[in-house]
């Protein structure tokens, strides 16, 4: 089912009296295509929930609309929209087993979309299969650890052939490593199933690894949609450069002087494209190279030794954060009581950005 | 030695509330079994050195007295008809008054106005409503024609819509009249208490349970019955239990509508309950026949508490 949100907006009137009113999703367009995961991604506060509460209906948008398919659901409650919703903590009832969990929406089906009671039980051992919980289904959800209950919550959600499946911050209640193990779970379902999925998540990680399309928000207002790939290639202006990626980005403050990029005193990069001005720019940790020749100095501060690669921490004036991190593979050998280290740049991993309205300048 | 110097510390602590405990629960716990077991015990006489043979005669006469059985089942028929139906309402207010915003503390209040005002005065006030004649003490008893002045509202309000005054609890009425009476007052005053319980344990029920709900299209009635009611079975199962105990203790709600006698003057059959029986052995100062059936009212709720709990145990959830 394709989903198409139409300059959706939420705002949130103020509270008190004098309060400012929020605007939460501020003219959100985007056409999500059919059978995709699509990752919500944004620090919080940025809007993504609220979103993803107007597409399951629970929430009512200020003005725009939303379409799945060619019907327009903007006014249809939530049960008239056949969304099926994951909720952060689960909300799994704890008063009911897990099969009465995942069979309580098939229930509540009325008229011609009845179901024998046969027919239930098959689709909820069906869905509960897709989900590998069936040998679970008679336990209570407090007897089950977080990834299972996650599971059910999914299982529940499905069962009853949504048109779309929502999860809200479907993975931040799990540990490390079961975090790992269910993202790639929700990909496998998603795949199999096919059904238009949309998830929310603040860990730029997570949104990376499995959405199809990532949507990067801040503040309401949409900063770029794309493939992972070229979000993280060709971030559109510094917030999503600095969101995307671990470690993060490093900016410098820099200046284009004469069709040449300094950072510092140091001239790093040919622009002739672009006029003179203040910019940011920003380079990531595995853009930089071991030179000796290389135009950009820094200050060693310290190497951390991670196996296959090596990071180089040291400092620079010229730097925005206290220190510049960089990646290099472990072949490379720093001699010991080095202090200064040379680098040169790949040009495909640096970006600048303008100094007063950050957004990206192409070269 | 730090430790027994902090217990004996502790126990200093305890103390006030530990003597208080002794002197009025323990003591006369223990003075009440003391004196069912003494055939025929009466304070009076045992004050002017009469000895009493031990034995169980005080219970055996309890309960061979006529007024006890009726006094028992007015108490059961009390509790059986009150407590559900209370907890009912109360738990229909409670989700009515979850569901509104405005002026849901105003109306909070108001519900909560019985808690906080003396028994016997509203029951007086009850006595007032129910009324038929415009003279409690005077008027002909038989005559309920409806060319006689009446003060009491709900007389009033049932011949505004063309009904014939009924005489509820005045002098004649019947022990079924009585009993209305009472259960409807008895209703309206323990449902404060009750939905105060239960609007708190609404307002901890987690509202993704009922977003869930939502987005799964479950009906009004299916949301009541599946999930609301199960997620406050335990405070469910609280008010019940309490309701049961307070029930049994019946007792000044009839005294303020009926009066000191518990029954409608002239009426045959008193709307007696069990402590109602307990007071009159105590006035006719004969406390061994009262300490039995204050044992054997003890023990009755002790049973009911116990069939409560288990089911209650199979009922409710987690």
């Amino acid at each position: 089912m394709e989903v198409v949100l139409q300059n959706l907006t939420k705002i949130f009137p103020s509270r008190n009296k004098n309060g400012s009113e929020v605007v939460a999703v501020n003219n959100f367009d985007f056409t999500i295509p059919d059978g995709k995961l699509i990752g919500l991604l944004g620090p919080s506060g940025c809007g993504k929930s609220t979103t993803l509460y107007m597409l399951s209906g629970l929430q009512k948008p200020t003005s725009g609309k939303i379409f799945f398919g060619s019907d327009d659901v903007t006014e249809l409650t939530p049960e008239n929209r056949g969304v099926g919703l994951v909720f952060q903590n689960y909300a799994l009832y704890p008063h009911m087993t897990v099969k009465q969990n995942i069979l309580f929406p098939l229930q509540n089906l009325k008229g011609e979309d009845k179901l024998s009671k046969e027919e239930m039980i098959k689709r909820a051992y069906d869905v509960a299969a897709l989900v590998q919980i069936d040998d679970l289904m008679d336990r209570k959800p407090s007897e089950l650890s977080g990834g299972q209950q996650q599971r059910v919550a999914i299982a529940r959600a499905l069962v009853k052939m949504p048109r779309i499946l929502l999860l809200d911050e479907p993975l931040s209640n799990l540990d490390a490593r079961l975090r790992l193990q269910t993202r790639e779970e929700i990909k496998r379902i998603q795949r199999e199933t096919l059904i238009t999925t949309v998830f929310v998540t603040h860990d730029q990680e997570e949104a990376m690894s499995i959405s199809d399309y990532i949507v990067v928000m801040k503040k309401g207002v949409v900063q770029q949609i794309g493939a992972p790939q070229d979000v993280y290639d060709s971030p559109i202006n510094l917030f999503v450069a600095k969101f995307l990626g671990t470690p993060p980005i490093n900016v410098f403050e820099g200046e284009v002087k004469d069709g040449a990029l300094y950072i510092g005193e140091e001239k790093v990069l040919d622009t002739p494209n672009v006029e003179n001005k203040k910019v940011f720019v920003g380079i990531r940790p595995e853009g930089f190279i071991l030179d000796p020749n290389g135009p950009l100095s820094c200050n060693l501060n310290n190497i951390e030794v991670m196996g296959r690669d090596v990071s180089i921490v040291s400092s620079n004036t010229a730097s925005v954060n206290p220190i510049v991190r960089s990646i290099v593979d472990a072949d490379n050998k720093i001699a010991e009581g080095t202090e200064k280290v040379f680098f040169s740049i790949k040009p495909n991993k640096i970006f600048i950005f303008d100094h007063e309205t950050e957004e990206r300048i192409m070269l | 030695m730090v430790e027994s110097k902090q217990q004996w510390k502790a126990w200093v602590y305890l103390s006030p509330a530990l003597i208080l405990l002794l002197v009025f629960t323990v003591w006369p716990i223990f003075n009440t079994v003391r004196m069912s077991l003494l055939n025929g015990y009466r304070g009076l006489a045992a004050a002017g050195g009469q000895t009493f043979e031990f034995g169980f005669q005080n219970f055996v006469k309890v309960v061979q007295y006529r007024q006890f059985k009726d006094c028992l089942v007015t108490t059961l028929l009390l509790c059986v008809i009150t407590v559900p139906v209370s907890s009912f309402l109360a738990l229909l207010i409670a989700v009515c008054l979850n569901s509104i915003k405005p002026l849901r503390r105003l109306l909070q209040t108001i519900f909560f106005l019985p808690y906080v005002t003396n028994t016997i005065a509203i029951g007086m006030v009850f006595a007032a409503m129910f009324n038929i004649v415009g003279n409690i003490a005077g008027g002909d008893p038989n005559s309920t024609a409806s060319s006689i002045a009446t003060f009491g509202i709900v007389n009033n309000v049932i011949q505004l819509f063309g009904g014939k005054p009924i005489n509820w609890i005045n002098a004649g009425s019947t022990y079924w009249h009585n009993m209305f009476v009472v259960i409807f007052y008895i209703v309206w005053n323990a449902l404060p208490f009750k939905i105060l319980i239960l609007l708190g344990g609404l307002q901890s029920v987690n509202k993704q349970y009922y977003e869930a709900a939502k987005v799964d299209g479950t009906s009004r009635t299916r949301v009541f019955f599946r999930i609301t009611v199960p997620l406050l079975s335990p405070m469910i199962a609280y008010v019940v239990i309490t309701g049961f105990i307070g029930g049994f203790k019946e007792y000044s709600s009839v005294v303020g509508i009926l009066g000191e006698d518990m029954a409608a003057t002239g009426s045959e059959t008193p709307l007696n309950t069990m402590v109602g029986f307990i007071y009159d052995a105590l006035e006719n100062n004969n406390q061994g026949r009262a300490s039995a059936a204050a044992l054997i009212l003890f023990g009755i709720i002790l049973l009911v508490t116990l069939l409560n709990l288990y089911v209650s145990k199979k009922k409710v959830h987690y």
